[in-house]
C-alpha cells in the first residue's frame, strides 16, 4: 500500500459496499460507500485529466464543504495530481479580497486547474488571468464514468499527495507539501496511537481546508476504512447541538475538536436540545489546535456529564501540518496528565516549577510523541533541554513535509540539524509534551492560524490611521476558551466621533478582508506603539501595555460576561 | 416599551460587540459587516428565543435572511405576530 489512490481503489474493490461516509445536510443524511466515492472520484478525475491535468500537476479546489469538494479532492489524487483546498468565499468576506488572495495562490502554487462551480467561476477565470490551463466546474465531472478506472499506480509513494494551506497572505505564501508516504505513515502511526479499532465511528464538523479536518475528520477514516458521519462547519457553528446529535444517533466513539468547541458547546445549546441524547458512545473527545485549557476541559463535562459523556473521553493531541498532523497524543487508555505548574515563575525563570495542589496554573499534557516521531525542547543556541526547562519545541519523523511548496528557502530556514523547529514553546515531564506557547505571534482564534500582519496591513489601509502604526495581536479570553483579535491603531486625531469611524472601520476591514473579526479596537494618539531600537513594533511590548491599561475594566467585563452566562443558562 | 428594534440593537451592542455605547445604525450590515460573526449568532438565536419568545431556525442565521437591525426586527415580529 505505496499510495493513497492504491489504498482506495483496494478498499473500494474489497468492500465496495462499506460505508465510507455519511454525509448530514441539514436535516438530510446521505451514506456514500467506498465504490460510490471512488466511482464520484473517477469521474473527476477523469474530468482534470480530459482538462489536460497531468501527474504532479497542483489542482487547486474552491467548493463549498460537500460531496463534489470530497470528489473532487479525492479525484485529483487518483491521478496523482496535488489538490489543494481554498476555504470557499464566506458571506462576510469581500469578494475582491477574496478574488487577490486566490491569485496570490495562483501565483505561488502555479496550479493547472481550478475546480469551482457556476457561482464562482467569473471570480475564478478573473483570478487564473490565462495563467491557469483550465477552469473546471463541479457540473461538468459528475455522472457516470467515461471509461474504467485505470488499475496501476497514478503516483509513486515519494510523489506530493496534496498541499495544505493556512490563510490569509502570509499563510498562502506557506503550501505545506506532503508526499503520499508521509500521509499513509501518519495514518498508520496514528491510528494506533488512538487504538482505532472496527467498531469506531468519527464525527466532524471541521473544515477540510484544516489539517485538523483533512486528517482527522476525513483522509484518516477513510483511508482506516472507519466509517466517518461528517457535517458542514457552518452549520455546526449555527447550531452546535448538531455535533452531539450525531454522536448519540450514529454512536459516534471519536472526535477532535479546537479547545473553543469545548466552551462553545458547553455554553451555546440549550437544555431542551440536550433531551434525549446519549453521549455515552463517545470514547475520545480529541482536544487539539489550540492552546488547550484544563477549564474548558471541566466545562465540558459538567455540561455534558449527565448526557452520558465519560470523563475518561477527554483526551489532547498537539498536531501540526508540517507532521501531517499529529505529533503527539495524550488521554488514550489513561486519563490526561495534569501537571499543576507556577505559572508566574514560568514566565521569569524558564522553568515550570510544580506548584502546592490547587495553588497554581494546571497544564494539560497533550501527551506522548506517536511511533516514529520524536520531540526535543531546544534553547535559543539549539541545544537540547532537560525535562521542566521551557524552549522550543522540535521534531523529527517518519511524515514530515517534503517542503513548502516552491519555498526552499521557508523549508530550510525550518530545520536545523535535521529537527524541524516548531516556533511553539513548550516543556516535558518524563515524556509528556506541555505546549505553553503558540508560534511567534501568530493568533489562534477558534481553532483558525491567524498571521498579525495581515490583521495590520488590513487595518492600516483605513482612512486616518497612521500608515505603519498599527498593531495587531491575541488576547486570550478564558470565557470563551480562544484568543480574540486586538487592534491598537495611532490616529491624529482626538474626537471621539472620529476616533469611532476609524474603530469601526477597522472592525469592517478586517471583516472583509479575513476569516475573522476584531474584538477589541483601540485608536491612540501618535506616539502610543512602542517600537524595538530597530524601529518595528514591538507586537509583544505592545500587547502588555494594552492589557495593562485594560486591567481594570477587562476583569470587571469578564465577571459580568460569566454572570450572564451563568443566568442565561438557569433560565434555558 | 421599547421596541423591539431597540431590544436588539442593545444586546448586539452590549452582548456581542461589548460597547454598550455604540449605536447600530438600522441598515448597517450585521454578518457581512463583521459586527455580528458567525460564533455570535448562535447568542443572537438563544437571545431571540428568550426575550421574544419565538425562534430563528439556524439555517435562517445568514445574511440572505437578514443583514440588518431593521431585517432582524421585521423577522422576529413576523414570527410574533403569526404565533399571536
Amino acid at each position: 500500500m505505496s499510495t493513497l489512490g492504491e489504498n482506495l481503489a483496494r478498499t473500494a474493490a474489497e468492500a465496495p459496499d462499506r460505508v465510507a461516509i455519511r454525509l448530514l445536510e441539514g436535516e438530510a443524511a446521505s451514506t456514500i460507500t467506498y465504490a460510490e466515492l471512488v466511482r464520484g472520484a473517477g469521474a473527476y478525475g477523469q474530468a482534470l485529466a480530459r482538462a489536460r491535468v497531468r501527474r504532479g500537476d497542483v489542482v487547486v479546489i474552491i467548493l463549498e464543504h460537500g460531496r463534489d469538494l470530497l470528489e473532487s479532492f479525492l479525484g485529483a489524487i487518483l491521478i496523482g495530481a496535488v489538490p489543494s483546498i481554498m476555504p470557499f468565499l464566506t458571506e462576510k468576506l469581500s469578494p475582491e479580497r477574496y478574488q487577490a488572495s486566490l491569485e496570490s495562490l495562483i501565483q505561488i502554487t502555479q496550479p493547472a486547474a481550478l475546480v469551482t462551480n457556476a457561482a464562482f467561476e467569473a471570480r475564478a477565470r478573473a483570478a487564473a488571468e490565462g495563467r491557469v490551463r483550465s477552469i473546471l466546474l463541479d457540473s461538468q465531472a459528475r455522472g457516470p464514468l467515461s471509461e474504467p478506472l485505470p488499475s496501476g499506480p497514478s503516483a509513486a509513494p515519494d510523489d506530493l499527495c496534496l498541499l495544505q494551506h493556512s490563510s490569509g497572505t502570509t499563510g498562502l505564501q506557506k503550501g505545506v507539501a506532503l508526499s503520499h508516504r508521509a500521509v499513509l505513515r501518519q495514518c498508520r502511526d496514528y491510528s494506533r496511537a488512538i487504538h482505532l479499532g472496527d467498531e469506531d465511528v468519527i464525527v466532524s464538523w471541521l473544515p477540510l481546508y484544516h489539517d485538523m479536518g483533512l486528517i482527522a475528520g476525513f483522509l484518516l477514516p477513510l483511508l482506516s476504512r472507519v466509517p466517518l458521519v461528517l457535517m458542514s462547519p457552518f452549520e455546526w457553528v449555527r447550531a452546535p447541538v448538531r455535533l452531539l446529535r450525531a454522536v448519540s444517533e450514529y454512536r459516534g466513539t471519536l472526535a477532535w475538536l479546537p479547545n473553543f468547541a469545548y466552551n462553545f458547546c458547553a455554553q451555546k445549546i440549550s437544555q431542551a436540545e440536550l433531551q434525549g441524547l446519549d453521549l455515552s458512545s463517545w470514547r475520545a473527545v480529541i482536544n487539539c489546535s489550540e492552546p488547550m485549557r484544563w477549564r474548558s476541559h471541566q466545562l465540558f463535562l459538567e455540561r455534558f456529564g449527565p448526557y452520558g459523556l465519560r470523563p475518561e473521553a477527554l483526551a489532547t493531541c498537539y498536531a501540526m501540518a508540517e507532521n501531517v498532523f499529529a505529533v503527539t497524543q495524550g488521554g488514550i487508555g489513561q486519563p490526561v496528565v495534569v501537571d499543576e505548574i507556577d505559572l508566574a515563575a514560568l514566565t521569569s525563570s524558564g522553568e515550570a516549577r510544580p506548584a502546592r495542589a490547587g495553588a497554581g496554573f494546571r497544564m494539560l499534557s497533550a501527551g506522548r510523541p506517536i511511533a516514529d516521531t520524536q520531540v526535543r525542547i531546544l534553547d535559543s543556541q539549539h541545544h537540547p533541554l532537560p525535562d521542566r526547562q521551557l524552549g522550543e519545541i522540535a521534531l523529527r519523523s517518519g511524515c514530515m513535509l517534503t517542503g513548502y511548496y516552491h519555498r526552499p528557502d521557508l523549508t530550510q530556514e525550518a530545520f536545523h540539524d535535521g529537527w524541524y523547529l516548531t516556533g511553539d514553546l513548550g516543556y516535558t515531564v518524563a515524556g509528556e509534551l506541555y505546549v505553553t506557547g503558540r508560534r511567534k505571534e501568530l493568533i489562534i482564534v477558534g481553532g483558525k492560524n491567524v498571521y498579525p500582519q495581515d490583521i495590520e496591513e488590513l487595518a492600516g489601509e483605513v482612512e486616518g490611521v497612521h500608515p505603519g502604526r498599527v498593531v495587531a495581536f491575541g488576547v486570550f479570553n478564558e470565557d470563551l476558551g480562544t484568543e480574540e483579535i486586538a487592534v491598537v491603531a495611532e490616529s491624529d486625531s482626538a474626537m471621539p466621533v472620529e476616533r469611532r469611524r476609524i474603530g469601526d472601520g477597522i472592525r469592517t476591514s478586517v471583516a472583509r478582508g479575513s476569516d475573522v473579526v476584531v474584538r477589541h479596537v483601540r485608536v491612540v494618539e501618535p506616539r502610543w506603539l512602542i517600537k524595538t531600537s530597530s524601529g518595528k513594533l514591538a507586537r509583544q511590548a505592545n500587547r502588555d501595555k494594552f492589557l495593562d491599561e485594560m486591567a481594570g475594566p477587562r476583569k470587571e467585563a469578564s465577571a459580568d460576561t460569566a454572570a450572564e452566562r451563568e443566568s442565561a443558562r438557569e433560565q434555558s | 416599551m421599547p421596541s423591539t428594534s431597540d431590544v436588539l440593537a442593545e444586546f448586539i451592542a452590549g452582548s456581542l460587540l461589548k460597547d454598550p455605547g455604540r449605536a447600530i445604525a438600522p441598515d448597517e450590515p450585521l454578518i457581512t459587516g463583521g459586527l455580528v460573526d458567525s460564533f455570535s449568532l448562535v447568542d443572537l438565536a438563544l437571545f431571540v428565543e428568550k426575550t421574544f419568545g419565538v425562534r430563528l431556525h439556524d439555517s435562517e442565521l445568514r445574511a440572505d435572511v437578514f443583514d440588518s437591525l431593521s431585517q432582524l426586527a421585521a423577522l422576529v415580529e413576523q414570527r410574533r405576530s403569526a404565533a399571536a
